[in-house]
């Protein structure tokens, strides 16, 4: 399938080895194929067995620009992120138990899921794809940017860019949107997931450049509110001396990691509100101060959802 | 690192008076690096319509009887003569040496001195017509690359690969040109990799018995069939045309797939024992393949061709298996 089984056990490479190995790696080549044929199918059974038939029925519906090759001119290869899905499928249905409320406000075709960010890990993020697709009609995989680095990485890169993640650079935003994808910005950034716990449910400030976007390619905005991830790992302090000692974005002081078993996030149960769509026009090259005042309103907008959010759950955990 | 905005392409305008129109209409076309694969099959598309000169110092085998061929290098003066003769409606420079090989001072002067010499004749010919066949490369693999580049991005193939400076250095010659002489019509084509018989590394990359992948990588590739880049030199000589032109050519696919197209093995090898391997090899002189080249399987270095097919009109006519597969053909 998508992923080759000589991805297996292959030669440490290097002509050195000689060409002896090589011979007999390749004679392994048919067996490894069936077993991972057949780990494929195993999977693939389990999947429809947690997720229902839906799952399967549901991903035949994702409207996706894929070429003849059956990948999207970004990578983005379906038979990649129907396994990316499944996981955050589980976590979704079965560990954080996510309630979605508002989900007819997605629009078909191009748009920009503008939410807030938070938990340390972007699990927010993940549980946003789940429900764009389990969810909302009609099913959509989401996009999102990612960092520059992470290209460098082996694996990483690869992972990322098959299923539809792309490096976040504005030329990569525009051309999604123009492709009539959904894009998931979180305009808080680090700061906003790495909030301490006493500042939970508090949003840092919005970046501009998601606005700027939704003008120039008239995509309509949806206010998101994610309700649960504050909670699910606790920081008590952001520690930014040895965060910049070890070139990382924050180093959260999370007590719970000292606990076994408290490495996994806590299973709160998530809420996930989408808002009415808003539409922006106006020059993309305006001021700052013009597109703030627009920034202002969602962030304004996405805040009081996120309130409301907050005041209507009876219990962090169910 | 600042150059021009490229100007926004003139689309065929009709103020220009069709060539046939005058009197005394310049209608050759002379081909720089003519004995070279690229240049034998734009030969062979032209010199039914038009006459050709070509211009190399390589011997032209199997030449077509109405095309002339002066053998020169195109540093020589002699080189003033072709122009002298008159009657040249356009130059087509695809005398560009990339041969990791050779000598950086060789590579150089051939390059750049040979390039602003024909440069200086154009100019003081006048001649209506420059097409500069550069590469896609100029871009360079980068791991922040946008998927596509357009033409406005910078040229940041020397950045990690200083053996491609100077090619990048004719690129910015000819668009310097483009802006110091209007009257001359400056076609800058960028093709990504270009498959075909022609010897250049992407097609020799591929032709491996079993061919190398670097581990946890598959980035997405663009490849053009060398007939679709021809074709797209014809049509930058139609009057009224010029600017740059990204050309990509049938849908981009991850490595992976274009090697399955091939049917050859392929060998997934981490990049720290690659560059490694490769470093040592290349010293040993047993590969061809540069070391900075592997950021090439690693990374994207895709280009946007909206405008090569609005205003050039341009789009590949072979399919992705075609274009893949013809690095083994052998007839052309």
């Amino acid at each position: 399938m998508a992923i080759e089984p000589s991805s297996k056990g292959r030669p440490n490479g290097g002509a050195g080895r000689g060409l002896a190995s090589l011979v007999r790696v390749r004679s392994l080549a048919p067996l490894v194929r069936r077993l991972w044929g057949d780990a494929l199918t195993s999977i693939d059974e389990w999947m429809t067995a947690s997720l229902g038939e839906e799952f399967s029925e549901r991903l035949g519906r994702v409207p996706v620009a894929l070429g003849q090759a059956g990948v999207d001119p970004f990578g983005l290869d379906p038979r990649w992120t129907k396994y990316a899905l499944a996981s955050a499928g589980i976590l979704h249905r079965h560990y954080f138990r996510t309630e979605v409320f508002g989900a007819k406000n997605v629009p078909a075709g191009k748009v920009l899921l503008v939410g807030n960010h938070s938990g340390q890990l972007p699990i927010d993020a993940t549980l946003l794809g789940a429900a764009m697709f389990m969810d909302v009609e009609p099913p959509r995989f989401i996009r999102a940017m990612v960092e520059k680095w992470t290209q460098t990485l082996p694996f990483v890169s690869l992972l990322f860019s098959r299923v539809g993640q792309v490096v976040g650079v504005p030329e990569n935003a525009l051309r999604l949107l123009e492709q009539g994808e959904a894009l998931v910005v979180f305009p808080e950034g680090a700061r906003g997931i790495s909030k301490t716990f006493d500042k939970r449910y508090q949003l840092t400030d919005f970046g501009l450049g998601f606005m700027r976007l939704a003008i120039e390619t008239g995509a309509p905005i949806v206010p998101i509110a994610i309700i649960g991830g504050e909670e699910q790992y606790i920081s008590v302090a952001n520690l930014d001396r040895v965060a910049k000692v070890l070139g990382m974005p924050s180093f959260p002081v999370m007590p719970q990691l000292l606990i076994p078993g408290g490495q996994l996030p806590l299973p709160t149960k998530y809420r996930i509100y989408f808002g009415e769509p808003m539409f922006f026009d106006g020059d993309p090259d305006d001021d700052d101060s013009v597109i703030e005042e627009k920034v202002w309103l969602v962030r304004a907008t996405i805040q009081s959802m996120v309130n409301r959010g907050v005041k209507a759950r009876q219990h962090i955990f169910w | 690192m600042t150059q021009p905005m490229p100007p926004s392409p003139v689309t065929r305008s009709s103020s220009i008076p069709p060539r046939a129109a005058r009197t005394t209409s310049p209608e050759t076309v002379v081909i720089t690096g003519i004995c070279g694969r690229l240049g034998k099959r734009l030969a062979r598309t032209l010199h039914r319509e038009v006459p050709v000169v070509g211009v190399d110092r390589r011997p032209f085998t199997d030449k077509p009887k109405d095309v002339e061929h002066v053998e020169i290098d195109i540093r020589r003066k002699k080189l003033k003569d072709v122009f002298r003769s008159g009657d040249i409606a356009a130059v087509v420079h695809l005398g560009v040496m990339h041969d990791p090989r050779a000598s950086t001072a060789d590579h150089h002067s051939w390059n750049v001195t040979g390039f602003v010499k024909l440069l200086e004749y154009v100019a003081h010919f006048q001649i209506p017509k420059l097409v500069v066949l550069s590469s896609a490369n100029v871009y360079g693999p980068q791991p922040d690359n946008a998927q596509f580049l357009a033409e406005e991005a910078p040229l940041l193939g020397g950045q990690n690969f200083s053996e491609i400076r100077d090619l990048i250095e004719v690129d910015m010659l000819a668009q310097s040109f483009f802006w110091k002489h209007p009257e001359t019509e400056t076609v800058i084509l960028r093709p990504v990799h270009i498959l075909g018989t022609v010897r250049n590394a992407a097609s020799n990359f591929l032709r491996l018995p079993t061919v190398p992948t670097a581990l946890g990588f598959d980035p997405m590739v663009q490849v053009v069939h060398e007939q679709d880049v021809v074709h797209a030199l014809h049509l930058a000589l139609a009057p009224g045309v010029r600017g740059i032109f990204n050309l990509a050519g049938p849908e981009p696919l991850p490595l992976s797939r274009i090697i399955k197209i091939l049917g050859r093995p392929r060998m997934p090898v981490p990049v720290t024992l690659g560059k490694l391997v490769l470093k040592r090899l290349w010293s040993l002189r047993l590969t061809n393949f540069p070391p900075p080249e592997i950021d090439h399987i690693r990374y994207v270095c895709m280009v946007d061709d909206r405008r090569a097919r609005q205003v050039l009109g341009y789009a590949p006519r072979h399919s992705i298996e075609e274009t893949v597969r013809a690095v083994d053909s052998e007839q052309w």
